[in-house]
């Protein structure tokens, strides 16, 4: 991890912004630290990008502040703001050599000719292509393109690098070697990286802390575990990852437990810990599919008792319907006695674990009293 | 359908017609004329082709360079001219958003749809001595004169029937043929580019000379061209608003099939004014190959 510090490089105070009578952003407040990988995580429509480009000053907000370093930018031009950005088309110019490339940003910084060409080449070197400076960006791969455009950016050294959809134009290999790579290279400048994605599985394995966002506003921001194992909100728990989600009534509330009874899902679930600030009646449950054991059930069998929790909750009848032999782990559907489906994950940890179960097996479903989290609407 | 050119039956069908219409009446008149240029005045109405190049030597002459050379200088006047009033429109229309930018062509395209010779004449009616311009002026006259200025008496201001009243009218024409192939280039060119531009800390004129400009050069280019060989060859335009010494070399290739009576001359003059149209047709395919190299880059 690189080094990230308390002091805060950005900060997002109230932002707004309008197009029309749409708020594409709206009321959104954050900070993000000097030195983090950071990631505006979301579907398509949510907002991240348009914060993006009010970061890098392309967008002016319609109410609401934006600080780089503590210094109000809300009304600063792109070319005036200590932040550069990889487009997601990467927009390198094509009729520049990588090199030229390189070099543009330079030439409005004053920086003296010969430290432009060691400083370009330095840049080059960094992501991989002081071997092709000469070459027209018309004789290059995609990913090559991108490195012009990261060592471009990076070469001016700003004080946050914006990355907009960084690695969505690149094959399946390509993207999965560049995460790494993206890490490594963000360790070593040790600059603010802010990256926009729309893909979950980006933002977990690369950023250090995501924000996510729904419809203009910021629906939770947490470290990648965090949003994984505790997210605040039904949208969170199903965009990150898959859940099983279950609405229920909340009919034990004390410090240290909860019970909450779902016709839904057709049981109860019991939490091992109290659930503070739940309110109302009807309320949203959510279990990740591979926190639920399943169990062979044979008929007029003894009912499975989780050690954690009372004999009538977190057990449930069911039949499995689908299976997805995924290699790793299995993915089973199966179908519970009130006819609601649900998704229950198993990891092929032998050889021939993907044997034990098979269509139609009739299943307990077990969970721990750790394993529910309680969603806000 | 894609290789409809390759059923011979289909091509023919289709293709007869027009051929048979460009051969009658595109190529062999111009076969015709250039062969005239080869030829020689017998007697008053008898052309014989004698093989000479006579008239193609005495191109060369002076009175019939200077007029060429005038051609050429009026040409590139209104055609720099038009290259400056038309990229500010052109980037107008690019980043206009869609109602703007279908209301800003209406604009450009409806001149172009009216009949030359009515806009001659609106033009004179704006720039004569009666005109609107010189309206405008006595009552800027008028109004000084009440001021208790002394100003003198008022003369109308001879626009017309000079050198820049034929540039004027040639810009006015051709502005349109030079903002759609510029407006065409600029559309195309990819946003994000501009906005590297911006974020890597240009201005936006630095953005403008840096960026933009070198990427819509096949676009300058084309406009360029479609610009000056009309203008080049204008015939109406000179001959309504120019005075009776300001020759551009269509009028002098008129003068030669009606009053001089010398239609070998005539016709080599008119195929300089081809040759010179074919040169730049080879440059402007040298220019769009180059820049052609350059917009494949993304």
């Amino acid at each position: 991890m690189a080094e990230v510090s308390d002091e805060t490089i950005i900060k997002i105070e109230n932002v707004t912004k309008r197009f029309g009578k749409v708020a594409a952003v709206d009321d959104v407040s954050l900070e993000i630290k000097r030195g983090e990988f950071f990631a505006l995580l979301g579907p398509s429509g949510c907002g991240k990008t348009t914060l993006l480009r009010m970061l890098a000053g392309f967008e002016v907000p319609t109410e609401g502040k934006i600080y780089i370093d503590g210094v109000d930018v809300s009304n600063i031009p792109p070319n005036k703001r200590p932040i550069n950005t990889v487009f997601q088309s990467y927009a390198v110019f094509p009729h520049m050599s990588v090199f030229d490339n390189v070099a543009y940003g330079l030439k409005f910084d004053n920086v003296p000719k010969t430290e432009q060409y060691s400083r370009v080449m330095a840049a080059l070197a960094d992501v991989k292509l002081e071997h092709l400076a000469d070459r027209k960006p018309d004789q290059m791969s995609g990913g090559q393109r991108q490195r012009v455009a990261l060592a471009r950016a990076l070469v001016k050294r700003p004080k946050v690098l914006l990355l907009d959809e960084p690695l969505s134009a690149l094959d399946a290999k390509l993207r999965e070697a560049m995460r790494f790579e993206l890490t490594a290279l963000q360790e070593k400048v040790g600059i603010t990286f802010i990256m926009v994605t729309h893909d979950q599985d980006e933002a977990l394995a690369m950023a250090c802390r995501c924000a996510v966002m729904d419809r203009g506003r910021l629906m939770q921001l947490a470290t990648p575990s965090s949003l994984y194992e505790f997210p605040s909100n039904k949208f969170v728990a199903d965009f990150i990852g898959s859940v099983n989600l279950f609405e229920g009534k909340l009919v034990v509330d004390e410090p240290d437990h909860a019970v909450i009874e779902s016709e839904e899902m057709g049981g109860k679930i019991y939490f091992d810990h109290g659930v503070s600030g739940a309110s109302g009646e009807s309320m949203w449950v959510g279990i990740r599919p591979e926190k639920i054991e399943l169990i062979k059930r044979v008929e007029g069998g003894p009912r499975p008792v989780m050690e954690d929790a009372p004999e009538d909750c977190n057990v449930l009848k069911g039949t499995i319907k689908q299976i997805s032999y995924l290699g790793s782990e299995s993915i089973y559907e199966v179908v519970l006695e009130n006819g609601r489906k649900m998704q229950v994950s198993r990891p092929n940890l032998s050889r021939w674990d993907q044997e034990d179960f098979t269509w139609d097996d009739n299943v307990w479903l077990c969970f721990h009293g750790d394993s529910p989290v309680l969603l806000q609407n | 359908m894609q290789n409809w050119y390759e059923n011979k039956r289909f091509f023919w069908g289709t293709m007869l017609a027009p051929t048979i219409w460009f051969v009658i009446f595109f190529v062999m008149p111009m076969a015709l004329v250039w062969i005239y240029s080869f030829g020689e005045n017998n007697g008053l109405i008898d052309v014989e082709i004698t093989g000479t190049f006579k008239n193609y030597k005495h191109v060369f002459d002076r009175d019939v360079l200077q007029v060429l050379w005038q051609s050429i200088i009026m040409a590139t006047i209104a055609t720099l001219v038009c290259l400056v009033l038309a990229f500010p429109v052109a980037i107008a229309m690019t980043f206009a958003d869609d109602k703007t930018k279908s209301w800003l062509l209406l604009l450009i395209m409806l001149p172009f749809w009216t009949n030359l010779l009515i806009r001659t004449y609106a033009l004179i009616s704006v720039m004569g001595a009666q005109g609107l311009i010189n309206m405008g002026l006595l009552g800027i006259h008028n109004f000084l004169l009440g001021a208790g200025l002394d100003v003198g008496t008022f003369e109308p201001k001879q626009l017309l029937y000079n050198k820049t009243a034929i540039i004027i009218g040639l810009i006015y024409v051709h502005l349109p043929f030079m903002v759609l192939p510029l407006y065409a280039a600029l559309d195309k060119l990819d946003r994000s580019l501009i906005e590297a531009s911006l974020d890597l800390g240009a201005g936006h004129g630095e953005t403008l000379f840096r960026i933009i400009v070198p990427l819509a050069l096949p676009g300058i280019a084309a406009g360029i061209v479609i610009t000056f060989i009309p203008a080049m060859g204008a015939y109406l335009t000179p001959d309504l608003l120019g005075g009776p010494n300001d020759l551009m070399i269509a009028s002098l290739i008129e003068r030669q099939f009606k009053r001089a009576n010398d239609w070998p001359f005539g016709a080599a003059l008119s195929f300089l004014l081809m040759y010179i149209t074919l040169i730049f047709f080879a440059l402007r395919s040298y220019f769009e190959a180059k820049g052609g190299k350059v917009s494949t880059g993304h």
